[in-house]
């Protein structure tokens, strides 16, 4: 087995190499830590990427050593996870203007239909007077998950390095998992998936979720073949105003992205909450209370999508009424 | 075998029903047929389309096949309790009853697990529960439970069947070759000695003792499914014994509507009385009574606390424009109606009684599509979603076809069944005649003699 500084020490190598081939120079910070958000546009062989100056510089696809789902380990690994590490994430709800950049980011990471959403974001509202607030929510990787519990063939499991993931091969797809989590993660694949012809050969890995099959249940993974290569989730690079902390609670560290910080300290300093602690689900998502907001509410209801709009027009008339 | 006067009037009577295979059963099993094969065609569909084509979706992920499901397992208990108990207890009038009331146990302990096998997304895969088993789950209790159950049902009703098989090898019957031999192979050599009567005995009373309680843990084990949930609605602590009690209820209805209807079909008066009828209505108003009780105490406790998971589904059980109506059916039928049939002397009739059983039956059913939908339908997060097929399940035809295919399947294999056995057991006679008339037993020079 690989020992935890090993791991960390090689996805920072592969990361430099990664950085030096786009020709972008980049100071590393810290161990999952990647500060450059890559934006690849579809089937063109120029790739956008920004660098830490905030300079957008266009690259050859060809000089890139291609990231993309390259992790595949074995199901033993896939199973046992990332030695040393204790996955844990961070949402402040006080920066969410519910932009959707975490969600197409995670469409397109994991080759999603666009209404089947692995991460969505919801408005919730507490009370009748409560205010409103954006609510993105993954799969919270519990650490007493009921999911886990009613699976009848092992096919859903909990790593050591505290991820929930799901084994697409050997799902029955009897949806008990889904029936059982409480929080509607869970989503199935009710018809044969829609996915790109070169997705469809790819080896199948529980770490990357696709291909996706007909009639097995997926959820959010929080990206562990990413944090393989040293990569943070595409939700949290893609999200605008570092509304996700991802990281190691090991090590005690977690970032946004833009700002690397003790996980401890984050959780302890904003009154960091669990959603729906009293199930007693143990979640690995922690929330920092909308407190303080950056953005009112409608900032991120005015300008969607009408079909998106739809679904949060009730809660939000019913506040201005 | 030599069968006592009593014996051969019986079963003189239920002859032509094994000799002839009329133009009534006939009709009826092609009617039953067209069922399954459109269901067939229905199941084709959602294996080659994929379960799209039900109403099933992400947030109710299950629907009609689940309420299916803890259907016909419920009426299972017809004979694994009410035989199993009654022939525990002695009970002497439970011998004409009891070949029906076994019957039902193992035709729907045989379909109801089709129904879950609907809900699974790759069949491919099963024997995955066999080769990654996970003890925690509770669909690995169910897979032992109801295997369990499902064999011990077949002893039970088999080992009541050996006389029997033994009655028909013997008797000369006009019928096809194969089915004679198939009795003689099915009465595995019984002559009818002494210890090959005791063997029997022995044997049934063991398996009435074992069946009793492996029919109570299947049910408990399947109300688990949706009580070890963190979902409100299912999260209760009394669902196994609510479960159990409504699956012995629903079981003692439909026993009643079987013997109601080969009764008349097959004219069974003399041997189906009135007095069958009135007794299981008085074990049917026990049961109903005990499961109002358990309703009232389940939905009162949910509503009075009223916290606020439980009583979004309360709300949606009780409001006349979502389940309420069927709410109210289900408890006015399910409960109030059975109950006073039975209590009130002059509705204790068969007729009446069967009546009611069947409205009870339908409610029972309507009751378990209550405790599936209205809680999948209230998830703990806001849905806020715009497809309306996510929001609100409703099945599709798909499902609809699937479960009249399964209800016909129940009476194909009835239809089938009579035929083959007689409705009424012939043998079990024998055992009373001979306390009566002591004279007419066999010699045991005659019964020692292999043929």
């Amino acid at each position: 087995m690989k020992q935890p500084e090993e791991i960390v020490d090689n996805s920072r190598r592969d990361f430099i190499k990664t950085a030096a081939l786009a020709t972008i120079a980049t100071a590393a910070c810290g161990s999952l830590v990647c500060s450059c958000s890559t934006e690849k546009a579809p089937k063109s062989d120029k790739v956008k990427l920004l660098s830490p100056e905030g300079e957008i510089v266009e690259v050859d696809s060809s000089y890139l050593n291609h990231q993309e789902h390259m992790a595949i380990v074995s199901k033993l690994e896939a199973r046992e996870g990332i030695a040393g590490k204790k996955f844990v994430m961070v949402v402040d709800l006080s920066r969410c203007k519910n932009a959707r950049k975490c969600v197409s980011a995670c469409q397109k990471w994991h080759y999603r239909p666009e209404d089947t959403e692995w991460l969505t974001v919801k408005l919730m509202k507490d009370s009748e007077k409560g205010a409103p607030y954006w609510f993105p929510k993954q799969c919270f990787h519990c650490d007493n998950p009921p999911c886990v519990k009613v699976c009848p063939v092992d096919a859903t499991y909990k790593r050591d390095d505290g991820l929930v993931l799901i084994d697409n091969e050997r799902c029955i797809g009897c949806k008990f998992c889904m029936a059982a989590c409480p929080y509607s993660t869970r989503v199935f694949n009710w018809d044969e998936p829609v996915v790109p012809d070169y997705i469809k050969d790819q080896p199948y890995s529980a770490e990357t979720g696709i291909p996706a099959r007909i009639g097995t249940v997926e959820k959010c993974d929080f990206c562990p073949d990413r944090s393989r290569e040293g990569l943070l989730p595409p939700c949290v690079e893609a999200c605008p105003n570092g509304v996700f902390y991802f990281g190691d609670e090991n090590e005690d560290i977690v970032t946004n992205g833009d700002e690397t910080v003790s996980f401890s300290q984050l959780i302890k300093d904003g009154g960091a909450y669990r959603f729906m602690e009293d199930l007693g689900t143990k979640p690995r998502v922690y929330y920092l209370p909308p407190k303080d907001r950056q953005f009112p509410v409608e900032r991120g209801y005015e300008d969607l999508p009408e079909n998106i709009k739809e679904r949060f027009k009730s809660t939000m008339e019913g506040t201005e009424g | 075998m030599e069968l006592n006067k009593y014996q051969q009037e019986i079963f003189e009577k239920q002859r032509p029903t094994i000799e002839k295979f009329g133009k009534r059963a006939w009709m009826w099993s092609v009617f039953f047929l067209l069922w399954v094969i459109l269901g067939g065609y229905a199941l084709y569909l959602q294996i080659a389309v994929g379960h799209s084509v039900t109403g099933m979706r992400d947030n109710v992920v299950w629907g009609l096949y689940i309420a299916n499901f803890i259907f016909f397992i419920g009426i299972s208990y017809a004979g694994a309790v009410i035989s199993g108990i009654l022939h525990i207890l002695q009970v002497e009038w439970r011998k004409p009853i009891i070949r029906i009331a076994e019957m039902i146990t193992v035709v729907s302990t045989m379909i109801g697990p089709i129904f879950i096998l609907l809900c699974i997304g790759r069949l491919d895969r099963l024997h995955h529960l066999f080769l990654y088993p996970r003890l925690q789950s509770p669909i690995t209790w169910d897979v032992f439970a109801i295997g369990t159950y499902f064999t011990g049902s077949v002893i039970f009703l088999y080992l009541a069947l050996i006389k029997d098989f033994a009655i028909y090898r013997d008797a000369k019957l006009d019928i096809p070759k194969w089915q004679q031999k198939l009795y003689k192979l099915l009465a595995i050599g019984y002559r009818g000695t002494q210890s090959q009567k005791k063997h029997i005995k022995v044997s049934t009373n063991l398996m009435a003792i074992i069946i009793v309680p492996l029919a109570i843990i299947v049910h408990s084990v399947l109300s688990w499914i949706f009580g070890m949930t963190l979902r409100p609605g299912w999260h209760s602590t009394i669902f196994g014994p609510y479960f159990v009690l409504a699956a012995i209820y629903s079981g003692t209805g439909v026993l009643i509507m079987a013997m109601w209807v080969y009764r008349r079909m097959y004219k069974l008066h003399s041997y189906l009385t009135d007095k069958h009828f009135i007794y299981l209505g008085y074990i049917m108003m026990i049961l109903g009574a005990g499961y109002g009780y358990f309703t009232f105490s389940e939905y009162l406790t949910d509503w009075f606390a009223s916290e606020k998971w439980n009583s979004e589904v309360i709300e949606k059980i009780f409001n006349p424009a979502k389940y309420g109506w069927y709410f109210l059916y289900s408890n006015l039928f399910g409960i109030l109606i059975p109950v006073i049939i039975v209590a009130i002397p002059f509705t204790r009739k068969p007729n009446f009684i069967a009546l009611a059983s069947f409205f009870m039956v339908l409610a029972l059913w309507i009751k378990r599509y209550l405790i599936i939908v209205p809680t999948l339908e209230s998830p703990l997060l806001p849905m806020q979603d715009t497809r309306m097929e996510y929001i609100k399940y409703s099945a599709t035809w798909v499902e609809w076809a699937l479960t009249f295919a399964g209800i016909a399947t129940f009476f194909l294999f009835f239809t089938l069944i009579s035929k083959f056995v007689t409705i009424i057991p012939i043998s079990e006679f024998a055992d009373k005649e001979k306390k009566a008339t002591p004279a007419i037993e066999p010699s045991t020079e005659n019964n020692t003699n292999p043929a």
